[in-house]
């Protein structure tokens, strides 16, 4: 439903995004993920058909983002990042004339069911210039929603939300998943985790990951870090489990009697460390995997590359 | 060519809550009912008034001059400026549609403004007796409505080129000046003249459509400037998503 390939963007002289590669499927929910100025916006809205990329190519739903660009857009409901909307126009005014744009069958109907699905039914008439930001949001999102569109391109589409909002939309964004394709970006990266079946990670316009959100967390992380708690003393660990091969490093943990233990990847490490306390005689009280947390891995791969890039 | 119609009839109903559009037909009016009213009086004290159906037409051209760029100077300025370009330019709507869209809505509201100056010749024609030469007044009208046409797409074209409205109403108001001075060298003799002569607003208005003749001619002027305009408004907007 999206097919990117090697999609390149220049702003002047400065490459805003360089080679992007990447699908999603129908029934799929791609997060993208980014410090800023990454390179999320520009990719969205050269999906989005606003702007034709300097090279590469993408598809969306099929179609060519250059050639097509019609049908594109067509198919696509995008949500772009400032949520652009006309003050001077009510709500209602505003989604008839986006949706009669978009030849959107039975207008007046639609227009109030979007309008309940993001909760705004009673401010339909409601000047949008007097709306505030998050109820602008919702605006912009039920614009994006209201041809049912087989692939949606959203631009952090929860930031000004109030919580009950943001549990909402992430509801309304999930139940949309199933069956089309859905792109957002966002900042956070719990949302990632929760309504993403997929993350992009992508850091001064490269991908710097992708894969689920559990599998990047397993990648990265996993069976390489253990965190051990046993009834001795940090040094006393320290000591006992500093030469064990396989190990790359030992550190005192969070308590006292607690150490985390890095280990090379690909090999599980519990047994050899179990038997290695119980053998010395101390108490074993816990032996576990500490995952990193996704916001761990995303400042790992944002900041390994940067430093690169500084190094280079 | 749906959405030209969805795009103009918004533009439409946008200029009836527009505070500057109201601005600039009260000002028009208020001038207007005020020449109107002089020549009446002064022509009620000698006891003769000119029965001339363009009573006010040499006024409101000199007005229009300045309005139509203050009237289209926000029609794409401002959607660049506000970020609702982002809006329409991923809606599945063609850059020409948009551009044709925007000066069609902005055509229909200055149709209306001028069609209510049609007030001053009918009281006029009230007055006196036989009263006014209505063949005379169609075709001042018509002659004005096409060169309003120009006029606007050329507003529209230079606002698809700014992100501020108010550049785009001096670049405007800049362009259409020269379209008139350039009439005044007309008269030098060779090429230049004859070249100058072709491209004046002047000289295609005042030389027939406002003595009463239909000349096909200018009206190809009118409508070939207005269509030029607006293919080069739409090559605009669509180098702009280049960028
Ligand atoms: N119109 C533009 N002209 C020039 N440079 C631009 C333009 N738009 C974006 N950029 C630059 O391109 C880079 C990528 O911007 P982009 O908006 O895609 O980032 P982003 O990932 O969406 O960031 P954020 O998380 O802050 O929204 C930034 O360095 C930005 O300054
Ligand atoms: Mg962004």
């Amino acid at each position: 439903m999206i097919e990117v390939e090697g999609l390149t963007k220049f702003y002047g002289a400065f490459p805003a995004i360089q080679e992007l590669s990447f699908n999603a499927r129908p029934g799929e929910i791609v997060g993208f993920l980014g410090p800023n100025g990454a390179g999320k916006t520009t990719t969205m809205r050269i999906l989005a058909g606003y702007m034709p990329p300097t090279s590469g190519t993408a598809r969306v739903a099929g179609f060519d983002v250059v050639d097509q660009s019609l049908e594109v857009r067509r198919r696509v409901g995008y949500l772009p990042e400032t949520v652009p909307l006309y003050p001077e126009m009510s709500v209602f005014e505003y989604l008839t004339f986006m949706g009669s744009l978009r030849r959107v069958p039975e207008l007046e109907d639609r227009v109030d069911e979007v309008l309940e699905q993001v909760a705004m039914l009673e401010r339909s008439e409601s000047y949008i210039g007097n709306l505030s930001k998050g109820l602008r949001q919702r605006v912009g999102l039920a614009q994006a929603l209201l041809h049912k569109p087989e692939v949606l391109i959203l631009d952090e589409p929860t930031i000004g939300l109030d919580p009950a909002q943001i549990i909402e939309v992430r509801r309304i964004i999930q139940e949309l998943g199933r069956e089309r394709t859905v792109l957002l970006s966002t900042h956070i990266l719990p949302e990632a985790q929760q309504i993403c079946g997929r993350v992009l990670i992508i850091n001064r316009g490269k991908i710097v990951a992708e894969d689920s959100p559990g599998n990047l967390q397993a990648q990265l992380a996993g069976a390489e870090r253990l965190v051990v708690a046993a009834g001795a003393s940090c040094e006393q660990l320290l000591q006992l489990l500093g030469g064990l091969p396989g190990i790359s490093s030992v550190r005192a943990g969070s308590r006292d009697g607690e150490v985390e233990v890095a280990t090379v990847p690909g090999k599980d490490l519990r047994p050899l460390l179990a038997r290695t306390i119980v053998e010395a005689g101390v108490d074993l009280m816990e032996l576990r995997t500490s995952g990193l947390s996704l916001e761990e891995i995303f400042l790992q791969l944002t900041r390994e590359e940067n430093d690169e890039q500084a190094g280079g | 060519m749906r959405n030209v119609w969805i795009i103009a009839s918004r533009e439409f109903r946008q200029y009836f809550i527009s505070p500057i559009a109201y601005a600039l037909a009260t000002m028009l009016y208020l001038i207007l009912g005020g020449i109107f009213f002089i020549n009446v009086y002064f022509g009620l004290e000698t006891g003769q008034i000119t029965p001339d159906g363009r009573i006010v037409i040499g006024a409101m051209v000199t007005i229009l001059l300045f309005a139509t760029p203050a009237i289209t100077m926000r029609l794409l300025a401002d959607e660049y400026r506000m970020g609702t370009m982002e809006l329409l330019l991923t809606a599945p709507v063609r850059d020409w549609e948009l551009v044709v869209g925007k000066w069609l809505g902005a055509f229909g509201f200055m149709s209306v403004v001028l069609a209510v100056t049609w007030v001053y010749p009918l009281i006029l024609h009230r007055m006196t007796s036989p009263g006014i030469d209505q063949g005379t007044l169609v075709a001042a009208y018509v002659g004005l409505l096409l060169m309003v046409a120009a006029m606007l797409a050329i507003g529209v074209f230079i606002s698809a080129l700014f992100r501020s409205p108010v550049a785009a109403f001096f670049v405007s108001l800049g362009v259409m000046l020269a379209l008139w001075i350039v009439g005044s060298l007309a008269s030098s003799s060779g090429t230049m003249g004859q070249l100058a002569g072709y491209l004046s607003f002047v000289d295609h208005y005042y030389n027939n459509f406002y003595l009463g003749v239909l000349d096909l001619g200018d009206a190809v002027y009118f409508l070939s400037l207005t269509a030029l305009a607006l293919f080069l408004g739409a090559q605009v907007v669509e180098a702009r998503r280049w960028r």
